[in-house]
């Protein structure tokens, strides 16, 4: 008696549970993810620069000089040149994961509360192509298109750079702490020395990671078959579970070096200088260089737009950019700044860092440009070996 | 009279619209993110198409990080039992007057950011940080090992951050115990020790079974350890699961992991509740 009683509740419950769960699949299909692309003429702020001297930037940490008693930093001098008050933030720290910051509001028309991000030239690209940017307008930075050097003129993806300008170029490297480790020299070096097991960190950018690995993997990362791409991940895959690699970081890695709790890593090239730490050198591994370039973008519904063509044709000006590369110690998108580096700092002149020969120029390979059925896939690959 | 009928509704409607807001919404968009389908992307925009293979893919892939999850959330559950009892016991029974000092300083801890304290620890444990060097000059570590980017670290930070969830609780219950019903055991002839095991650890079980759950529910969904004081090895399923949603936007994958997460400790929260035979905790 119980018994039935008990289960003819239970039989309520379930069947209760039942259309509950019915019910509930049915709203399910409000949920869905809408389609990001947006339309830049259609998704446009009215420009207040002219009443508002304001402008706020975000851009990746220690890739610009800052005052220190006695120097008086470009992003001062901008301030006190034109009296628009600069909000700079230094939160990209990966390029994905900054995507992911803006991904709602840039994706739905909404304001990114941001008037210029700098970001790397593929997810610019992609960010041009889905409408998130406004385009320059080309009377008012004059300096971008005159003095932008040649080597990053017409790139396939802003052919005009209608949307874009060079911020800084760099180069993905090694850094070893030289006080603890004898020289790393080679990118195979870092993936297999057994004295660097565990204390070697790899950047989380696909990229860049991936494209070194292409490297000492003998293929060339401009131009790359699916089987490479798949012995490059295998041999990474091999390093991650050998217990080489003790993290893939962003931007932080430096920290990590600097405490001693990795004694290599893959670097970006300025960022050792920056770190100011005469036990950390840079080296440009033995099978080649990744190089890159970080952008200057002006999203949909940024209210200072006209500011942000004021910073950009400032830090065009050879004078500025020399000084700007002094500090930071990437290489100089801006010509003429050799020419002004004289004044600036003139050991710095010749430094292969800031302004690349030809012929290094050579060993210094950029990542092919990728479909979006592949993007999907190798950083699928790349972030099940990152990640899983 | 009339009047009053309704007054309980209207009384409940807060709550009905919080849990609404914030659980009811949100757990909808992740089911329907857990079925989007596969083949869209984040700037494609995904539809919901019933894609149940999601589960399975997401299983098949990802099974490693799921199972050191609940693994190290388990260890960490239990020695923060051990050590969260033994110091709730004191703080109840032993402190006396500073018994509500010793409190506060279990929470103290919270008025500094999770995420700070947590790298805090890995300035403590770091390679060339005073513990590894004191431990490896003790030979309790070898010359060459380290504690950073091993599961003890992970372990250490999941116990020291949840600690305080299994105190609190086991304290609640402790105190309550009238201490008669232990003086009342000893004057029965039990020692203390039986005494114990009688009467304050079964009097203790809601405190038990609270904190327990209060630890291990946050532990095993914890990605900020693993990823501050692990590597890529100690990889935990949060950690798998922010990046598909924030990395590489596969939105479908990350969705059904948080599913089947919610969905196993669930699973286990009722089965422990139904074997430790309690209904009402603390």
């Amino acid at each position: 008696m119980v018994n039935a009683r008990l289960s003819r509740r239970a039989a309520l419950r379930g069947g209760a549970g039942v259309l509950l769960g019915g019910a509930s699949l049915g709203v399910l299909p409000l949920f869905g993810s809408p389609d990001r692309k947006q339309d830049p003429d259609s998704c446009r702020a009215r420009d207040l620069s002219a009443s508002q001297k304001r402008l706020v930037v975000s851009n990746w940490p220690a890739y610009i000089d800052e005052d220190d008693d006695g120097y008086v930093s470009t992003l001062t001098e901008f301030e006190q040149r034109t009296g628009i008050k600069v909000d700079y933030t230094a939160d990209v720290n990966d390029n994905l994961e900054f995507f992911a910051k803006v991904v709602n509001q840039l994706g739905s028309c909404q304001p990114s509360k941001r008037d210029m991000f700098m970001l790397t030239d593929w997810m610019a690209a992609r960010m041009i192509q889905v409408g998130w940017l406004q385009p320059l307008d080309r009377t008012k930075v004059p300096n971008l298109h005159a003095n932008l050097i040649d080597s990053l003129k017409g790139v396939g993806w802003d052919p005009d750079r209608t949307y874009s300008a060079p911020w800084q170029s760099g180069l993905s490297g090694i850094a070893y702490n030289k006080s603890k480790v004898k020289e790393v020299r080679s990118f195979e070096e870092l993936l297999s020395r057994p004295d660097l097991k565990g204390r070697i960190s790899l950047l989380t950018e696909m990229r860049d990671t991936m494209g070194l690995t292409l490297l000492s993997q003998g293929a060339d990362p401009s131009d790359f078959s699916g089987d490479e791409w798949d012995d490059a991940i295998d041999r990474l895959r091999k390093a991650r579970s050998d217990g080489q690699i003790r993290a893939f970081t962003g931007n932080e890695y430096i920290q990590d070096l600097s405490a001693g709790n990795i004694l290599a890593c893959e670097a970006w090239s300025g960022d050792v200088a920056a770190a100011e730490d005469e036990n950390l050198v840079f080296v440009s591994p033995e099978e080649g260089t990744m190089i890159w370039s970080d952008n200057m973008l002006v999203p949909n519904l940024a209210t200072h737009q006209g500011n942000a063509e004021k910073w950009i044709d400032y830090y065009y000006e050879p004078e500025v950019a020399a000084k700007l590369a002094a500090y930071v110690w990437y290489i100089c998108p801006v010509k003429g700044a050799q020419e002004a580096m004289e004044k600036v700092d003139p050991t710095l002149v010749d430094n292969e860092l800031i302004f690349p020969t030809a012929e290094s120029l050579k060993t210094m390979h950029s990542f092919m440009a990728l479909e979006e059925f592949q993007i999907r896939a190798y950083e699928g690959d790349f972030a099940d070996v990152i990640g899983g | 009279m009339r009047r009053g009928r309704f007054t309980g509704y209207w009384l409940m409607l807060p709550a009905a619209l919080w849990l609404a807001l914030f659980f009811v919404i949100p757990f909808y968009s992740l089911l329907a993110t857990s079925l989007y389908d596969p083949e869209g992307s984040v700037l494609t925009g995904y539809d919901v198409t019933y894609h149940f293979a999601n589960f399975v893919d997401a299983l098949d892939d990802f099974w490693e990080p799921l199972l050191r999850s609940l693994w190290y959330a388990a260890v960490a559950t239990a020695i923060c039992l051990v050590l969260g009892y033994v110091l709730a016991y004191a703080i109840a029974f032993k402190a006396g007057r500073w018994s509500s000092l010793l409190l506060v300083l279990v929470i103290a801890p919270f008025f500094t950011s999770f995420l700070i304290r947590t790298l805090s620890w890995k300035l403590i444990l770091a390679d060339d940080g005073f513990v590894v060097d004191t431990l490896q000059f003790l030979h309790v570590l070898g010359d060459d090992s380290r504690l950073l980017a091993t599961p003890v670290a992970v372990i250490a930070g999941l116990v020291y951050n949840f600690l305080p969830f299994m105190v609190l609780p086991l304290y609640a219950s402790l105190e309550k115990i009238d201490g008669r019903l232990i003086e009342a055991a000893g004057d029965l002839y039990a020692s203390p020790s039986r005494g114990f095991l009688k009467v304050t650890l079964p009097l203790s079980k809601p405190g038990v079974i609270a904190g327990t759950l209060l630890t291990f529910i946050p532990a095993a969904g914890d990605y900020i350890n693993a990823s501050l004081l692990g590597s890529p090895n100690q990889r935990m399923v949060g950690n798998v699961i922010q990046n598909l949603f924030t990395s590489t936007g596969d939105y479908a994958a990350a969705g059904a992991l948080s599913v089947i997460l919610m969905a196993i400790i669930v699973a286990m929260v009722m089965v422990y509740i139904r074997t430790a035979g309690t209904e009402e905790l603390v």
